[in-house]
């Protein structure tokens, strides 16, 4: 079996309204230097497989097809065997 | 007016209002398009595969599935879904309302994505609509140029790249603005923050609006806006023409 964790991120060019938001928290809080604030996700899940080029292809259809929206995010994956 | 137009098209098309878990205006859909404008309506459940020969069907708005992982993004694979897109690709009329739209998008019927409210707020108010086109049948016989028509979301802030943006305007396909009563679509009357002050859009052939504001809630008399009804009176105007 693999554990896969799955990072999704907003792409760079693209608006993040809840990074900006929680960045004025942050200066509120007197955290002057913090910039760039971006929020995206964290999803992991097993994948029951002991084929680990079946466990990547697998991962990678379900960011592609559903995870992620490929027009505004980009996603990475690791496998950990467990 | 209304009743006139009620008569006249009197259950000679049917409407097909498809419900997700999470939709809520599935009901008010049902409501404006059977009691108020006198067309048939079957309810759709989201599980089911069968259309049942609706000429028109109608994602409404809500929260399917609770707007988890993206707004849209679970009901895009709903089992009624594979039929909404094989009836759409063969040039079947699809109207998707508010979370109706984002599951067109997400579904790729529509191009783009919604953000969150630049505001970040929840946005409920009466929106004015200046009508860009009417090359398509949902706006076709809609004679007024500005429309007022509520909206209530979120998540409506609509982004595409600037490929898919030229294509929109190429093509004739950006059909709502949020404007002024007057119908200035200047940014001061970007109601959400929506690239190009966009509110509702078509597919390249025509066939498929998705829209954020809500015309359903905007056709009975008793709320004292009936502009929504311009919309589906086009649609069945042009369907029996």
């Amino acid at each position: 079996m693999y554990k896969a964790t799955v990072i999704i991120k907003r792409r760079p060019k693209i608006l993040d309204p809840q990074g900006k938001a929680v960045e004025q928290g942050a200066k509120l809080l007197g955290f002057n230097n913090v910039d760039h604030t971006r929020i995206g996700k964290y999803i992991e899940f097993n994948v029951n497989t002991n084929d680990q080029n079946l466990a990547e292809k697998e991962v990678k259809e379900y960011c592609e097809k559903l995870l992620a929206n490929p027009i505004m995010e980009d996603f990475e994956y690791s496998l950990e065997k467990v | 007016m209304l009743s006139e137009a009620k008569s006249r098209s009197a259950g000679k098309i049917k409407f097909g209002v498809i419900t997700f878990p999470g939709s809520n205006t599935d009901y008010d859909s049902y409501y404006a398009l059977s009691e108020v404008l006198g067309n048939k309506v079957e309810q759709i459940w989201h599980k089911d595969r069968d259309l049942k020969n609706s000429d028109v069907i109608v994602l409404p708005g809500g929260f399917s599935y609770g707007d988890y992982l993206r707004t849209g993004a679970i009901a895009r694979f709903s089992p009624i879904m594979e039929s909404v897109i094989e009836f759409a690709d063969k040039g079947g009329i699809v109207i998707g309302i508010c979370n109706g739209f984002q599951i067109l998008l997400e579904a790729g019927l529509l191009p783009g994505v919604m953000l969150r409210n630049e505001s970040l707020k929840f946005i409920c108010k009466d929106a004015y609509l200046s009508v860009q086109t009417r090359n398509n049948i949902f706006t076709k016989n809609i004679e007024k140029d500005v429309i007022k028509i509520p909206m209530k979301h979120g998540e409506g802030n609509y982004f595409a790249d600037e490929e898919t943006l030229k294509e929109l305007e190429k093509n004739d396909q950006i059909v709502f603005k949020y404007s002024s009563k007057e119908g200035n679509t200047g940014q001061a009357f970007n109601a959400n923050g929506s690239q190009q002050n966009i509110a509702g859009i078509t597919n390249k052939k025509k066939n498929i609006l998705g829209m954020m504001p809500h015309p359903e809630n905007a056709c009975d008399p008793v709320l004292r806006k009936t502009d929504g009804s311009f919309i589906f009176r086009s649609v069945v105007q042009s369907l029996l023409n």
